[in-house]
């Protein structure tokens, strides 16, 4: 069957489960007065729209920062207002400022839900057909496998469509990103991702991969001669990208101090709303927080996080291969939470898009049980854990989520230890991220096999 | 991947595809359902609090029981699962009742039935012959089968999104079908003698199996030019579908026999005064005859021959479902309408009759029975159209000019559909499903038949393609523009007027594909 036939049928079963998960509830429903995330994006459509943009991210009489503030970078904030434009169109009442606090309705919620998946058309379901489409190896039928199981990432619904979230957006950006550094137009690619950083601040874990890469290949063509070149064009790029995103924001530097601080607040401390990482879980053990002060926290973490990158964004200087960039890329943290979607009610579908998602993850990873055991690698891993064989750790940690999944809906946590489920799946979480990550280390580490795209990416 | 799916069967990966079905329908959970699901929910109520004499005479809802009895026992069933979600549902007083539970309860009830729609596909797809050859899975006529069996648009939408038991209704029907293309008869007349006792709507197709069980299957032997050998006659076989048929009944109707009360559960079943087409006129015969009237009304008016005051009032699709009186053309009455269905599939009964062809040949006259009593039907709901693609898919696979029919007729039913479905939040979900599923057809099936030329006449495809012009214009184009205001019901009759031409002339080219003789050389 034609390439585009089914790419098109796997991209309009995405927009299926995508609309059907955001019928349910949002965050933050019906819980006055501060209600959720949702609640968060309707009141930066607010500001943006009502607000000169100087004060959006300055407390003032107009503008009270403890409501929802927005601590997200500039791009973000022009999208709300774009939003914020149509909002108006359609009914002023959704964008009164302070009238409009908690405003819910079910046109409301048709509208929101209705952005989300508009920016998710636009930016992040493009680059995903476009990655595995031409940036994938194998036949036309394992590319469209692969554009489905993108499409159908349970996270990203989730979050996004359930949840309420803009993350398509940012994703998009860097997988476009990735594209254009695949194709080799490396410029383009420091132009999109840049759009990325500028839109969440959180694609930063994504950032020293890309630097690294794209200094390792200039480095590589010789500082002398076309890698200076590529690097200034890259540099320059970069530079320009964020000239015009802060534009508004540079003629005070007061204003754009302002911003930073409101995108870093490093005063959260480390533990907000329990999610996965190191110290959750270390914490389990060493009461953290009560030996170190904050501040020292703050530098140990951030210590911690760039040793544990090192090692990849060292290999990927000294090679810079796009199998290698992409590698480094995984080790963008997961999150998995759980306590949040039972917080907004969204058991059903997380229950339904994360069975969907295993089913075909486990009828693809059959395909791959052809592969042979070189292929992945796993010789290695194996040496690491002697006891288990490949295919019972996969159901092992299948069976791990799927009873932590249950055990929080179904029981109540005992009364001494009342966020035992939600440290629970953290922790978990972590493990899981532990495993991945020594697994591709080991991967990044070991001899490539020779493959045909291989050379064709070198 | 190659590799891995050509070693398993096309069953095992349309397998596959149904558990993903099943979990769509999951995700369908949230969207708003319409008022059939006050509809069986009070069901669920009066079955369950009741007793059996008051069944069909209860009305505190305004939805009184209107099914056979079978159904009324199905649902009694039902309602002893849905005491352990929320014993509420079942008080008949608590009308509109739709707690959370009772809504997932609901749904699951359906997504549960609906297995023995997947089971019964699953025995069509076996009964569809498989060329032998490296064909991949994916382009074998079964796995084309399985998928626009499994993932019918106007099935997912009419079952799940706006709620009716249709998937369990159809399982009978197709297996009913499949039984008697692997030339099981008598399971096959079980099958069917429990579906008319489950929904009388398929009297639709009722004379197309008694004709043929009697001409195939009492008569067990034809004479040498294909004509009846009346001496072959099987009085055996006759009384045993004689006995299946009455004891399926006995099982249905006895209790309400016994009572006394079979006259008002006919009442119940057969509600002649509701009028000739439902709120939204189903595109059919009728529907183009109204509107023929409308405007010679209209006409009528403005060229000064008609009094404005001594017309009728217009409300066909007022959204009331009431006897109408036609302005100019004669009244249509339900004799009319009975006469008229039933001269339009005498000529296939008389087919199968005549000239046998077997079980395909009874699976062709079944379709045109039901194509025949939509388009001429009296008050037939714009879901019966699904009683005709259903089959036809499996014709579909096999033979290439009924492909090109079912894409005709598939395509412009399931747009017919669209009405069901009208708030904006579920705009995306049907505009996507039917996408899906006709761009999943047009390529399926034209590969299927590659290398032979289109499969559809010019004319069809500009029609096809003017659908979509109706679609934006209905659910785009005509909400926001100022004659919302004054003429509300214009979408819902053009979207009517606009399918029943293609509904029609499927009808004609489905009769034109039965009576030409066999091995007369098809028009290019």
């Amino acid at each position: 069957m034609q390439t585009w036939s089914l790419v098109s049928m796997c991209v309009l079963l995405g927009i299926v489960v995508r609309w059907g998960v955001s019928l349910n509830s949002y965050s933050g429903a019906g819980k006055p007065p501060m209600f959720g995330d949702y609640e968060a994006q309707r009141h930066w459509q607010e500001v943006t729209y009502n607000l000169p943009l100087q004060e959006w991210y300055s407390n003032t009489t107009e503008n009270d920062l403890n409501y929802w503030g927005l601590d997200y970078p500039p791009l973000t904030a022009y999208h709300s207002l774009v939003c914020a434009y149509v909002a108006k169109t359609i009914n002023p009442e959704w964008v009164d400022l302070h009238k409009s606090r908690g405003y819910e309705s079910p046109a409301h919620k048709l509208f929101m839900r209705a952005t989300v998946l508009v920016a998710d058309l636009l930016i992040y379901i493009p680059a995903v057909v476009l990655y595995c489409l031409y940036l994938t190896d194998g036949s036309t039928k394992k590319k469209v496998c692969t554009v489905f199981c993108f499409l159908l990432y349970p996270g990203l619904i989730l979050i996004d469509y359930g949840h309420f979230q803009y993350n398509g957006v940012s994703l998009g950006f860097a997988l476009w990103g990735v594209l254009a550094l695949g194709l080799g137009w490396d410029a383009l690619g420091s132009l999109a991702f840049c759009l990325a950083l500028n839109y969440k601040q959180m694609e930063l874990y994504h950032a020293l991969p890309f630097f690294c890469y794209l200094l390792g290949k200039s480095v590589k063509l010789g500082l002398m001669g076309r890698g200076l070149f590529l690097l200034v064009r890259i540099a320059s790029t970069v530079l320009v990208t964020f000239a015009l995103c802060w534009l508004p924001f540079l003629s005070d530097p007061g204003d754009a101090m302002q911003v930073v601080r409101r995108i870093f607040p490093v005063a959260r401390g480390l533990f907000e709303d329990k999610v996965a990482n190191a110290w959750c879980s270390l914490n389990i053990l060493i009461k953290i927080r009560s030996i170190l002060s904050s501040d020292s926290q703050i530098y140990i973490s951030f210590a911690c996080t760039l040793l544990a990158v090192l090692p990849s964004c060292v290999r990927l200087l000294m090679k810079p291969t796009f199998w290698q960039f992409k590698l480094a890329l995984v080790r963008g943290i997961q999150l998995i939470i759980l306590p949040l979607f039972l917080k907004d009610g969204l058991l059903v579908p997380y229950a339904v898009t994360s069975l969907a998602f295993l089913f075909f993850s486990i009828y693809l990873l059959s395909a791959l049980e052809h592969c042979s055991e070189e292929e992945l690698r796993l010789g290695a891993f194996h040496k690491l854990l002697f006891c288990l064989p490949k295919l019972d750790l996969f159901y092992i940690s299948v069976s791990a989520m799927a009873g932590l999944s249950v055990v929080t809906v179904a029981l109540v946590p005992p009364t001494h230890l009342p966020d035992l489920f939600p440290v629970l799946v953290s922790s978990t979480a972590f493990l899981h991220f532990l495993g991945t990550f020594i697994y591709f280390n080991i991967v990044q580490f070991s001899e490539p096999p020779s493959r045909k795209s291989q050379k064709k990416n070198d | 991947m190659r590799a891995l799916t050509s070693c398993i069967g096309p069953w095992c990966v349309a397998r596959c595809l149904s558990d993903l079905l099943l979990i769509c329908h999951w995700v369908c959970v949230s969207v708003s359902h319409s008022t059939d699901f006050e509809v069986h929910r009070n069901w669920l109520a009066i079955t369950h609090s009741l007793p059996v004499s008051r069944w069909y005479h209860e009305n505190t809802s305004e939805w009184t029981l209107d099914y056979p009895p079978l159904f009324a026992w199905f649902e009694l069933g039902l309602s002893h699962a849905a005491r352990h979600f929320d014993p509420d549902m079942l008080l008949v007083e608590n009308l509109n009742y739709a707690s959370p539970s009772t809504v997932l309860f609901q749904r699951l009830s359906v997504i549960f039935t609906d297995l023995l729609f997947i089971y019964a596909a699953r025995e069509c797809c076996r009964c569809v012959q498989d060329q032998k050859g490296s064909r991949d899975v994916l382009n074998r006529p079964s796995f084309v089968l399985a998928v626009l069996l499994l993932w019918n648009f106007g099935l997912l939408i009419v079952d799940h999104i706006h709620f009716q038991y249709n998937g369990f209704l159809f399982g009978f029907l197709l297996l009913s079908v499949a039984k008697h293309l692997q030339r099981q008869h008598l399971q096959g007349a079980l099958l069917f003698s429990v579906l008319l006792n489950l929904k009388h709507i398929y009297l639709y197709v009722a004379p197309a199996y008694g004709v043929y069980l009697l001409r195939s299957y009492c008569f067990t032997q034809d004479n040498k030019d294909g004509s009846v050998s009346w001496s072959s006659f099987s009085p055996l076989r006759l009384l045993a579908l004689g006995g299946i048929v009455a004891s399926v009944c006995a099982l249905s109707f006895g209790p309400f026999i016994a009572m006394g009360q079979l006259p008002q559960v006919l009442s119940r079943l057969f509600p002649f005064k509701r009028g000739l087409c439902h709120a939204y006129w189903a595109p059919n015969i009728w529907a183009l005859y109204n509107t023929l009237d409308k405007i010679l009304a209209t006409l009528g008016v403005r060229l000064k021959l008609l009094q404005e005051a001594g017309l009728p009032r217009a409300s066909m699709t007022g959204g009331l479902v009431q006897e109408f009186q036609h302005s100019v053309l004669p009244s249509v009455t339900p004799s009319i309408t009975l006469v008229c269905t039933l001269l339009s599939i005498l000529p296939a009964v008389a087919s199968i009759w005549f000239r046998p062809r077997g079980a395909r040949g009874f699976l062709r006259c079944l379709l045109l029975c039901a194509l025949g009593s939509f388009v001429f039907g009296w008050h037939v709901h714009e879901k019966a159209i699904l009683i005709a693609i259903l089959p036809l898919s499996i014709l579909a696979v096999e033979n290439r000019e009924d492909a090109g029919i079912f894409l005709v007729l598939t395509t412009t039913g399931h747009y017919s559909l669209f009405p069901l479905l009208f708030t904006p939040a579920e705009l995306p979900i049907k505009v996507s499903l039917m996408l899906l599923f006709t761009i999943y057809s047009f390529t399926a099936l034209r590969k299927l038949y590659s290398g032979r030329g289109s499969l559809l006449r010019p004319l069809e495809s500009v029609y096809l393609l003017g659908l979509v012009g109706v679609a934006f214009a209905c659910e785009v184009a005509f909400p926001l523009s100022p004659w919302q205001q004054k003429l509300p019901f214009l979408p819902l009759l053009a979207t009517s007027v606009y399918c029943s031409l293609g509904v029609c002339y499927s009808f004609l080219r489905l009769y034109a594909s039965l009576l030409r003789p066999p091995g007369k050389p098809k028009q290019p």
